[in-house]
Protein backbone atom coordinates (compact mmCIF):
# COMPACT_ATOMS: atom_id res chain seq x y z
CA UNK A 1 0.00 0.00 0.00
CA UNK A 2 1.68 3.18 -1.20
CA UNK A 3 0.23 6.48 0.05
CA UNK A 4 0.89 10.04 -1.13
CA UNK A 5 0.48 12.80 1.46
CA UNK A 6 -0.07 16.30 0.03
CA UNK A 7 0.03 19.34 2.32
CA UNK A 8 1.91 22.65 2.05
CA UNK A 9 2.93 22.52 5.73
CA UNK A 10 5.74 20.09 6.46
CA UNK A 11 4.65 19.66 10.08
CA UNK A 12 1.18 18.56 9.00
CA UNK A 13 2.69 16.08 6.50
CA UNK A 14 4.83 14.73 9.28
CA UNK A 15 1.88 14.33 11.66
CA UNK A 16 -0.15 12.48 9.03
CA UNK A 17 2.86 10.34 8.11
CA UNK A 18 3.32 9.38 11.77
CA UNK A 19 -0.35 8.55 12.25
CA UNK A 20 -0.37 6.46 9.08
CA UNK A 21 2.71 4.57 10.29
CA UNK A 22 0.91 3.80 13.56
CA UNK A 23 -1.94 2.40 11.47
CA UNK A 24 0.54 0.13 9.69
CA UNK A 25 1.06 2.14 6.49
CA UNK A 26 4.80 2.59 6.24
CA UNK A 27 5.14 3.21 2.49
CA UNK A 28 4.41 6.91 2.15
CA UNK A 29 5.65 9.79 0.01
CA UNK A 30 5.08 13.53 0.39
CA UNK A 31 4.28 16.47 -1.89
CA UNK A 32 3.79 20.12 -0.87
CA UNK A 33 1.29 21.13 -3.54
CA UNK A 34 -1.05 19.80 -6.24
CA UNK A 35 1.37 20.70 -9.01
CA UNK A 36 4.13 18.55 -7.54
CA UNK A 37 1.72 15.81 -6.46
CA UNK A 38 0.13 15.18 -9.85
CA UNK A 39 3.31 14.09 -11.70
CA UNK A 40 4.22 11.90 -8.72
CA UNK A 41 0.83 10.21 -8.92
CA UNK A 42 1.16 9.77 -12.67
CA UNK A 43 4.58 8.18 -12.50
CA UNK A 44 4.53 6.31 -9.19
CA UNK A 45 1.91 3.57 -8.58
CA UNK A 46 0.14 5.11 -5.56
CA UNK A 47 -2.81 3.30 -4.00
CA UNK A 48 -4.15 6.11 -1.85
CA UNK A 49 -4.07 9.90 -1.75
CA UNK A 50 -4.37 12.08 1.34
CA UNK A 51 -4.59 15.78 0.46
CA UNK A 52 -5.08 19.19 2.03
CA UNK A 53 -7.39 21.68 0.27
CA UNK A 54 -5.77 25.10 0.58
CA UNK A 55 -2.35 25.04 -1.09
CA UNK A 56 -0.43 27.75 -2.96
CA UNK A 57 -0.55 26.96 -6.67
CA UNK A 58 -2.80 23.93 -7.17
CA UNK A 59 -5.43 23.32 -4.51
CA UNK A 60 -6.51 19.94 -3.23
CA UNK A 61 -9.91 20.19 -4.91
CA UNK A 62 -8.25 20.85 -8.27
CA UNK A 63 -5.90 17.93 -7.64
CA UNK A 64 -8.91 15.73 -6.87
CA UNK A 65 -10.58 16.81 -10.11
CA UNK A 66 -7.37 16.18 -12.08
CA UNK A 67 -7.10 12.70 -10.55
CA UNK A 68 -10.72 11.87 -11.36
CA UNK A 69 -10.23 13.13 -14.93
CA UNK A 70 -7.16 10.95 -15.52
CA UNK A 71 -8.04 7.49 -16.89
CA UNK A 72 -5.18 5.77 -15.08
CA UNK A 73 -5.65 7.57 -11.75
CA UNK A 74 -9.39 7.93 -11.39
CA UNK A 75 -9.79 4.79 -9.25
CA UNK A 76 -7.44 6.02 -6.49
CA UNK A 77 -9.30 6.65 -3.23
CA UNK A 78 -8.84 10.25 -2.06
CA UNK A 79 -9.12 11.41 1.54
CA UNK A 80 -9.27 15.15 2.09
CA UNK A 81 -7.77 16.40 5.35
CA UNK A 82 -8.37 20.14 5.55
CA UNK A 83 -9.29 23.17 7.62
CA UNK A 84 -11.90 24.14 5.00
CA UNK A 85 -15.20 23.81 6.82
CA UNK A 86 -17.86 25.47 4.67
CA UNK A 87 -20.80 23.26 3.83
CA UNK A 88 -20.57 24.33 0.18
CA UNK A 89 -16.98 23.17 0.06
CA UNK A 90 -17.76 19.75 1.53
CA UNK A 91 -20.56 19.33 -0.99
CA UNK A 92 -18.20 20.47 -3.77
CA UNK A 93 -15.62 17.89 -2.70
CA UNK A 94 -18.27 15.17 -2.57
CA UNK A 95 -19.43 16.08 -6.06
CA UNK A 96 -15.84 16.03 -7.31
CA UNK A 97 -15.60 12.42 -6.08
CA UNK A 98 -13.82 12.57 -2.74
CA UNK A 99 -13.91 9.32 -0.72
CA UNK A 100 -13.60 10.87 2.73
CA UNK A 101 -13.44 14.31 4.34
CA UNK A 102 -11.67 15.07 7.61
CA UNK A 103 -11.69 18.60 9.08
CA UNK A 104 -8.68 19.92 10.96
CA UNK A 105 -8.02 19.82 13.83
CA UNK A 106 -8.56 16.06 13.82
CA UNK A 107 -7.73 13.10 16.03
CA UNK A 108 -5.85 9.88 15.25
CA UNK A 109 -9.12 8.03 15.87
CA UNK A 110 -11.02 10.02 13.23
CA UNK A 111 -8.27 9.51 10.65
CA UNK A 112 -8.26 5.76 11.31
CA UNK A 113 -12.06 5.55 11.10
CA UNK A 114 -12.18 7.33 7.74
CA UNK A 115 -9.34 5.29 6.24
CA UNK A 116 -10.89 2.02 7.44
CA UNK A 117 -14.24 3.06 5.99
CA UNK A 118 -12.71 3.93 2.63
CA UNK A 119 -10.92 0.57 2.33
CA UNK A 120 -13.99 -1.28 3.50
CA UNK A 121 -15.92 0.28 0.64
CA UNK A 122 -13.13 -0.08 -1.93
CA UNK A 123 -12.56 -3.74 -1.08
CA UNK A 124 -16.22 -4.54 -0.47
CA UNK B 1 -7.82 70.49 12.49
CA UNK B 2 -7.68 73.12 9.69
CA UNK B 3 -10.52 71.60 7.68
CA UNK B 4 -12.81 71.92 10.68
CA UNK B 5 -16.52 72.53 10.82
CA UNK B 6 -15.94 76.33 10.88
CA UNK B 7 -14.61 76.56 7.35
CA UNK B 8 -17.47 74.46 6.10
CA UNK B 9 -20.08 76.56 7.92
CA UNK B 10 -18.40 79.78 6.68
CA UNK B 11 -18.58 78.42 3.18
CA UNK B 12 -22.20 77.42 3.61
CA UNK B 13 -23.06 80.81 5.13
CA UNK B 14 -21.51 82.62 2.12
CA UNK B 15 -23.48 80.38 -0.22
CA UNK B 16 -26.70 81.17 1.65
CA UNK B 17 -26.24 84.95 1.71
CA UNK B 18 -25.25 85.07 -1.98
CA UNK B 19 -28.19 82.85 -2.88
CA UNK B 20 -30.57 85.11 -0.97
CA UNK B 21 -29.20 88.18 -2.78
CA UNK B 22 -29.52 86.32 -6.08
CA UNK B 23 -33.20 85.55 -5.47
CA UNK B 24 -33.78 89.14 -4.37
CA UNK B 25 -32.12 90.57 -7.52
CA UNK B 26 -34.13 88.24 -9.75
CA UNK B 27 -37.42 89.10 -8.05
CA UNK B 28 -36.71 92.81 -8.43
CA UNK B 29 -35.66 92.38 -12.06
CA UNK B 30 -32.02 93.43 -11.53
CA UNK B 31 -30.57 90.83 -13.87
CA UNK B 32 -27.10 92.37 -14.14
CA UNK B 33 -26.75 92.07 -10.39
CA UNK B 34 -28.16 88.53 -10.50
CA UNK B 35 -25.48 87.44 -12.97
CA UNK B 36 -22.88 89.06 -10.73
CA UNK B 37 -24.24 87.02 -7.79
CA UNK B 38 -24.06 83.81 -9.77
CA UNK B 39 -20.46 84.67 -10.57
CA UNK B 40 -19.72 85.29 -6.87
CA UNK B 41 -21.40 82.04 -5.91
CA UNK B 42 -19.15 80.23 -8.34
CA UNK B 43 -16.12 82.05 -6.98
CA UNK B 44 -17.00 81.20 -3.39
CA UNK B 45 -17.45 77.56 -4.29
CA UNK B 46 -14.23 77.42 -6.31
CA UNK B 47 -12.24 79.24 -3.66
CA UNK B 48 -13.59 77.09 -0.84
CA UNK B 49 -12.92 74.01 -2.85
CA UNK B 50 -9.32 74.98 -3.72
CA UNK B 51 -8.46 75.97 -0.19
CA UNK B 52 -10.07 72.96 1.41
CA UNK B 53 -8.73 70.49 -1.12
CA UNK B 54 -5.28 71.99 -0.50
CA UNK B 55 -5.68 71.53 3.25
CA UNK B 56 -7.09 68.06 2.85
CA UNK B 57 -4.25 67.03 0.56
CA UNK B 58 -1.79 68.04 3.27
CA UNK B 59 -3.79 66.21 5.92
CA UNK B 60 -4.09 63.18 3.69
CA UNK B 61 -0.35 63.16 3.18
CA UNK B 62 0.24 63.37 6.94
CA UNK B 63 -2.27 60.62 7.61
CA UNK B 64 -0.61 58.33 5.08
CA UNK B 65 2.80 59.01 6.57
CA UNK B 66 1.32 58.23 9.97
CA UNK B 67 -0.10 54.97 8.65
CA UNK B 68 3.46 53.98 7.80
CA UNK B 69 2.24 51.60 5.14
CA UNK B 70 5.51 51.56 3.21
CA UNK B 71 6.75 48.00 3.33
CA UNK B 72 10.36 48.95 2.62
CA UNK B 73 13.13 49.67 5.05
CA UNK B 74 13.87 53.39 5.53
CA UNK B 75 17.17 54.61 6.95
CA UNK B 76 17.89 51.08 8.14
CA UNK B 77 14.69 51.09 10.22
CA UNK B 78 11.79 48.88 9.19
CA UNK B 79 8.43 50.61 8.70
CA UNK B 80 5.63 49.43 10.97
CA UNK B 81 4.20 47.26 8.22
CA UNK B 82 7.55 45.69 7.34
CA UNK B 83 8.08 45.14 11.06
CA UNK B 84 4.68 43.46 11.43
CA UNK B 85 5.51 41.23 8.46
CA UNK B 86 8.80 40.25 10.04
CA UNK B 87 7.10 39.56 13.34
CA UNK B 88 4.49 37.30 11.81
CA UNK B 89 7.16 35.41 9.85
CA UNK B 90 8.92 34.94 13.16
CA UNK B 91 5.72 33.42 14.60
CA UNK B 92 5.48 30.97 11.69
CA UNK B 93 9.13 30.06 12.11
CA UNK B 94 8.88 29.60 15.90
CA UNK B 95 5.74 27.47 15.76
CA UNK B 96 7.21 25.31 13.02
CA UNK B 97 10.42 24.83 14.99
CA UNK B 98 8.47 23.89 18.13
CA UNK B 99 6.29 21.44 16.21
CA UNK B 100 9.32 19.77 14.67
CA UNK B 101 11.23 19.65 17.96
CA UNK B 102 8.20 18.06 19.65
CA UNK B 103 7.79 15.50 16.88
CA UNK B 104 11.52 14.66 16.95
CA UNK B 105 11.27 13.90 20.66
CA UNK B 106 8.04 11.94 20.31
CA UNK B 107 9.58 9.85 17.55
CA UNK B 108 12.55 9.11 19.83
CA UNK B 109 10.22 8.20 22.71
CA UNK B 110 8.11 5.75 20.73
CA UNK B 111 10.63 2.89 20.33
CA UNK B 112 11.64 3.26 24.00
CA UNK B 113 8.06 2.95 25.19
CA UNK B 114 7.43 0.14 22.70
CA UNK B 115 10.43 -1.81 24.01
CA UNK B 116 9.33 -1.47 27.64
CA UNK B 117 5.76 -2.59 27.01
CA UNK B 118 6.60 -5.40 24.58
CA UNK B 119 9.41 -6.85 26.67
CA UNK B 120 7.33 -6.54 29.88
CA UNK B 121 4.54 -8.43 28.14
CA UNK B 122 6.87 -11.22 27.04
CA UNK B 123 8.53 -11.45 30.48
CA UNK B 124 5.13 -11.51 32.20
CA UNK B 125 4.17 -14.59 30.15
CA UNK B 126 7.37 -16.40 31.08
CA UNK B 127 7.14 -15.27 34.71
CA UNK B 128 3.69 -16.79 34.92
CA UNK B 129 5.12 -20.09 33.63
CA UNK B 130 7.80 -19.93 36.35
CA UNK B 131 5.21 -19.26 39.07
CA UNK B 132 3.22 -22.23 37.88
CA UNK B 133 6.44 -24.29 38.06
CA UNK B 134 6.38 -25.00 34.34
CA UNK B 135 9.99 -24.02 33.84
CA UNK B 136 13.21 -26.06 33.98
CA UNK B 137 16.52 -24.82 35.36
CA UNK B 138 17.95 -23.78 31.98
CA UNK B 139 14.82 -21.82 31.05
CA UNK B 140 14.87 -20.13 34.45
CA UNK B 141 18.53 -19.10 34.01
CA UNK B 142 17.58 -17.61 30.64
CA UNK B 143 14.63 -15.80 32.25
CA UNK B 144 16.77 -14.26 35.01
CA UNK B 145 19.27 -13.08 32.38
CA UNK B 146 16.45 -11.45 30.42
CA UNK B 147 14.95 -9.85 33.53
CA UNK B 148 18.37 -8.46 34.39
CA UNK B 149 18.73 -7.01 30.91
CA UNK B 150 15.18 -5.65 30.97
CA UNK B 151 15.72 -3.89 34.28
CA UNK B 152 18.88 -2.15 33.14
CA UNK B 153 17.42 -1.12 29.77
CA UNK B 154 14.19 0.04 31.43
CA UNK B 155 16.25 2.22 33.75
CA UNK B 156 17.96 3.86 30.77
CA UNK B 157 14.72 4.14 28.79
CA UNK B 158 12.93 5.69 31.78
CA UNK B 159 15.61 8.34 32.10
CA UNK B 160 15.56 9.05 28.38
CA UNK B 161 11.76 9.22 28.39
CA UNK B 162 11.65 11.76 31.20
CA UNK B 163 14.38 13.77 29.47
CA UNK B 164 12.40 13.82 26.24
CA UNK B 165 9.18 14.72 28.05
CA UNK B 166 10.96 17.68 29.65
CA UNK B 167 12.16 18.63 26.18
CA UNK B 168 8.59 18.52 24.86
CA UNK B 169 7.50 20.72 27.76
CA UNK B 170 10.24 23.25 27.01
CA UNK B 171 9.39 23.25 23.29
CA UNK B 172 6.06 24.87 24.25
CA UNK B 173 7.84 28.08 25.31
CA UNK B 174 7.09 29.47 21.84
CA UNK B 175 3.55 30.20 23.01
CA UNK B 176 4.75 33.00 25.30
CA UNK B 177 6.95 34.60 22.62
CA UNK B 178 4.53 34.24 19.71
CA UNK B 179 1.68 35.42 21.96
CA UNK B 180 3.55 38.67 22.69
CA UNK B 181 4.40 39.19 19.03
CA UNK B 182 0.84 38.59 17.86
CA UNK B 183 -0.49 40.99 20.49
CA UNK B 184 1.78 43.74 19.15
CA UNK B 185 0.66 43.11 15.59
CA UNK B 186 -2.97 43.21 16.72
CA UNK B 187 -2.24 46.58 18.36
CA UNK B 188 -0.76 47.89 15.12
CA UNK B 189 -3.82 46.77 13.16
CA UNK B 190 -6.06 48.65 15.61
CA UNK B 191 -3.96 51.82 15.13
CA UNK B 192 -4.10 51.47 11.36
CA UNK B 193 -7.86 51.05 11.58
CA UNK B 194 -8.22 54.30 13.55
CA UNK B 195 -6.06 56.18 11.02
CA UNK B 196 -7.99 54.75 8.08
CA UNK B 197 -11.21 55.85 9.73
CA UNK B 198 -9.84 59.41 9.83
CA UNK B 199 -9.14 59.18 6.11
CA UNK B 200 -12.74 58.16 5.53
CA UNK B 201 -13.95 61.17 7.54
CA UNK B 202 -11.67 63.46 5.46
CA UNK B 203 -12.90 61.99 2.21
CA UNK B 204 -16.45 62.69 3.44
CA UNK B 205 -15.58 66.37 3.89
CA UNK B 206 -14.16 66.62 0.37
CA UNK B 207 -17.36 65.08 -0.94
CA UNK B 208 -19.40 67.72 0.92
CA UNK B 209 -17.43 70.64 -0.56
CA UNK B 210 -17.43 69.26 -4.05
CA UNK B 211 -21.07 68.19 -3.80
CA UNK B 212 -20.23 64.63 -4.85
CA UNK B 213 -22.95 62.02 -4.31
CA UNK B 214 -22.04 58.35 -4.20
CA UNK B 215 -24.29 55.56 -5.30
CA UNK B 216 -24.21 53.66 -2.00
CA UNK B 217 -26.60 51.03 -3.26
CA UNK B 218 -24.32 50.16 -6.16
CA UNK B 219 -21.22 50.21 -3.95
CA UNK B 220 -22.89 47.77 -1.57
CA UNK B 221 -23.85 45.44 -4.42
CA UNK B 222 -20.32 45.54 -5.80
CA UNK B 223 -18.90 44.68 -2.40
CA UNK B 224 -21.32 41.79 -1.99
CA UNK B 225 -20.30 40.46 -5.39
CA UNK B 226 -16.62 40.53 -4.55
CA UNK B 227 -17.32 38.97 -1.14
CA UNK B 228 -18.78 35.92 -2.81
CA UNK B 229 -15.53 34.07 -2.99
CA UNK B 230 -14.95 31.17 -5.33
CA UNK B 231 -15.31 28.14 -3.05
CA UNK B 232 -12.36 26.28 -4.59
CA UNK B 233 -10.08 29.09 -3.42
CA UNK B 234 -10.25 27.95 0.18
CA UNK B 235 -10.70 30.11 3.27
CA UNK B 236 -8.53 28.40 5.85
CA UNK B 237 -9.60 27.64 9.41
CA UNK B 238 -12.93 29.10 10.58
CA UNK B 239 -12.48 31.19 13.69
CA UNK B 240 -16.18 31.61 14.52
CA UNK B 241 -17.57 28.33 13.18
CA UNK B 242 -20.23 28.19 15.94
CA UNK B 243 -21.67 31.56 14.85
CA UNK B 244 -22.06 30.75 11.17
CA UNK B 245 -24.70 28.62 9.51
CA UNK B 246 -22.76 27.87 6.34
CA UNK B 247 -19.87 26.27 8.21
CA UNK B 248 -19.59 22.91 9.95
CA UNK B 249 -18.53 22.92 13.60
CA UNK B 250 -16.68 19.63 13.62
CA UNK B 251 -16.18 16.16 12.20
CA UNK B 252 -19.65 15.01 13.33
CA UNK B 253 -21.21 17.78 11.23
CA UNK B 254 -19.12 16.75 8.23
CA UNK B 255 -20.18 13.13 8.64
CA UNK B 256 -23.85 14.11 8.94
CA UNK B 257 -23.62 16.27 5.83
CA UNK B 258 -21.87 13.59 3.81
CA UNK B 259 -24.31 10.89 4.90
CA UNK B 260 -27.20 13.17 3.88
CA UNK B 261 -25.56 13.24 0.45
CA UNK B 262 -25.57 9.45 0.39
CA UNK B 263 -22.00 8.81 1.53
Amino acid sequence: MKILIVDDFSTMRRIIKNLLRDLGFTNTAEADDGTTALPMLQSGSFDFLVTDWNMPSMSGIDLLRAVRADERLKQIPVLMVTAEAKRDQIIEAAQAGVNGYVVKPFTAQVLKEKIDKIFERVNG
Amino acid sequence: MPYDEKSISDFEATLKSHARQLVESLEQGRFGEAVEMIHRLNQARDYGLYVEVGKLTRELHNAIVKLDLDARYKHGEPSQMADANDRLSYVVEMTEKAANRTMDLVEECMPLADYVSQEAQSLATDWKRFMQREMNADQFRDLTRRIDQFLSRSLDSGEQLSGHLRGILLAQDFQDLTGQVIKRVTQLITEVEVNLLQLVVMAGKVDRFAGIQHDHEQMRTERQMSDKKVPSRGEGPQIHADKRDDVVTGQDDVDDLLSSLGF
